[in-house]
């Protein structure tokens, strides 16, 4: 319990325990606007539409607002200090090494992945995108006012990226990670000399296959199926579905391989959790 | 008297020195309400009339104006900070200390930058969060949607080069965790897939970063530089194109 309360009330780390309650508080608050919204059929904001004059009305809410923000941004100044620890030596490695907050999403999925994969591939597709979600998202619907059931495959998308897959994870990484970046509940003691058993094995070998080339080729028909679940579904589904005709094939092939992309970390981290797989495909240039 | 202070106050005000400067009086119409944000370089971004619904707090959760209020007190904490830091390793650390111990309200000047700089990352991030609940990067601000992504990007940069500048432990581990998986980039980091066997640690993407092949003396100047001209200046313009954008795509969205 006390390397979690030390955690929690690191001063670094005042933006998790923020974020905390924001989080859940401005989606109590979008939530609620949105369940208006869903029930009268009429965005909660639209008898709002007549014009006004920037000076006063604007101008007074960014200044209050501003004065809101700067007090508390002070009064925590004042409180907290900022982190100084010894000076920097390359010979003395603090375990766990932590990455800033903000990135500890990343290094959370270093556990699942490989670095090139964790640390490079799946940042540049995040990045990439978020860039294309204007461009793939066709809904008309939904533009300027929160709502639940105009957009409701989008929003859940976007929602477990951004819930659970970034701000969980971050949340995981900085509380619950100690020495070895092994696992500590809230209550446990962090414990440096901590030992846990290697036992992951390659999905191959679960399948009974010791050669490695055939591993190889193994690994390959998985990723290369999982990935193949795409085009799949649009051959199944082009005559039939509205959503699919209308969404046109490159953005389907895009849309497709983005989610397919975010919903594999999750796949790999209950894989890894509750049937102890270490790789997906093994070749001999990279490993899945 | 009453009647002396207004004499004064008319000649002030209607004198060549003061309609020098302001360019409007302080009536109550709508044409000076329109001048007040025309006439004022730093508001004149606003346009002179908004929709009534783009007020509500409920809707914009403000989250856009404090990141950018977060970056101005950053900007102008981070000005102070300069004068009395030097980006080597053998100061560094003792500046900083000076900083917290001698300088007066030093202390106070280097959390308010830290705080404003985590402040920062957290209003981006819950202000992309609204963008996206409110639908709000549809036609026709597809654009303005990406121009927010790179300057999410350059936020986390922005804070990420400013991490190592104090130049303690928890500064050196963080950026040497943070900038490690460079090394595993695909062809052009040296412990990535397929790279090219000319491909070593002194020259694979990492290196570029670190100006090194490890957190040394130049990453410090390298991610200095980065963080007080480079990356300022570049979060600067591309805040100056999306607010901009946000005028030219029709006002923030909104329900009509």
């Amino acid at each position: 319990m006390e390397h979690f309360i030390a955690l929690v009330t690191k001063p670094d780390n005042v933006p998790i325990v923020a974020i905390l309650f924001l989080i859940p508080y401005f989606i109590w608050l979008s939530y609620r606007q949105a369940r208006q919204t869903d029930k009268t059929g009429v965005p909660s904001d639209a008898h709002l539409n007549d014009k006004v004059y920037v000076w006063p009305y604007l101008c007074r809410n960014e200044f209050i607002c501003a004065i809101i923000v700067m007090l508390v941004l002070g009064v925590w100044s004042i409180m907290i200090d900022a982190p100084l620890e010894e000076p920097s030596d390359p010979t003395k490695t603090p375990n766990p090494s932590k990455a800033p907050w903000y990135f500890l999403a990343l290094q959370e999925m270093l556990v699942y992945f490989d670095p090139w994969i964790a640390g490079v591939v799946l940042p540049g597709l995040i990045i990439a995108g978020l860039i294309a979600i204007p461009y793939i998202d066709t809904n008309p619907k939904g533009k300027g006012y929160y709502t639940i059931k105009e957009r409701p495959f989008a929003l859940s998308v976007f929602c477990f990226g951004f819930i659970i897959l970034w701000i969980v994870l971050m949340v995981v990484g900085t509380f619950l990670r100690g020495p070895g970046w092994n696992f500590f509940a809230p209550w446990e003691a962090w414990d440096p000399h901590l030992v846990v058993p290697l036992t992951n094995v390659n999905l191959s070998y679960l399948f009974g296959i010791r050669d490695a080339n055939t591993a190889n080729f193994f690994g390959f028909v998985v990723v290369a199926g999982y990935f193949a679940l795409g085009p799949i579904v649009y051959l199944w589904k082009r005559n039939t579905s509205d959503f699919l005709q209308e969404l046109g094939l490159v953005r389907y092939i895009v849309v497709s391989f983005l989610f397919l992309t975010m919903l594999a970390l999750p796949i790999k981290m209950i894989l890894r959790i509750f049937f102890n797989v270490k790789y997906i495909w093994v070749s001999p240039w990279f490993n899945v | 008297m009453n009647e002396e202070r207004k004499g004064l106050k008319e000649k002030i005000t209607n004198s060549d020195i003061w309609r020098s400067i302001f360019r409007h009086g302080y009536e109550n119409t709508g044409r000076r309400y329109t001048l007040q944000i025309l006439q004022n370089v730093w508001l004149h971004l606003h346009p002179p009339r908004i929709s009534r619904h783009a007020l509500n707090f409920r809707f914009t959760w403000c989250m856009g104006g404090i990141t950018f209020l977060m970056f101005l007190v950053t900007a102008v904490t981070g000005v102070l900070l300069m004068f009395y830091y030097r980006p080597t390793a053998e100061y560094a650390f003792h500046d900083v200390q000076y900083l917290e111990f001698d300088i007066p309200f030093g202390m106070l000047l280097r959390n308010m930058h830290r705080w404003a700089a985590h402040g920062m990352v957290i209003s981006v991030m819950l202000h992309m969060f609204r963008v996206f609940l409110t639908g709000s990067y549809k036609k026709p601000r597809e654009f303005n949607w990406a121009v927010g992504v790179i300057l999410l990007l350059v936020t986390f940069f922005l804070s990420f080069t400013g991490y190592l500048l104090p130049w303690d432990q928890l500064a050196f581990w963080a950026v040497t965790v943070g900038t490690n998986m460079a090394r595993a980039t695909p062809v052009l980091g040296h412990e990535g897939p397929f790279a090219p066997s000319d491909i070593t640690q002194s020259n694979d993407v990492r290196f570029a970063l670190l100006a090194g092949t490890i957190v040394g003396p130049s990453t410090l100047l390298r991610f200095y530089i980065l963080h007080c001209v480079a990356v300022p200046l570049l979060a600067s313009a591309l805040m100056a194109l999306h607010f901009w954008r946000v005028r030219k795509d029709g006002g923030i969205s909104g329900p009509l």
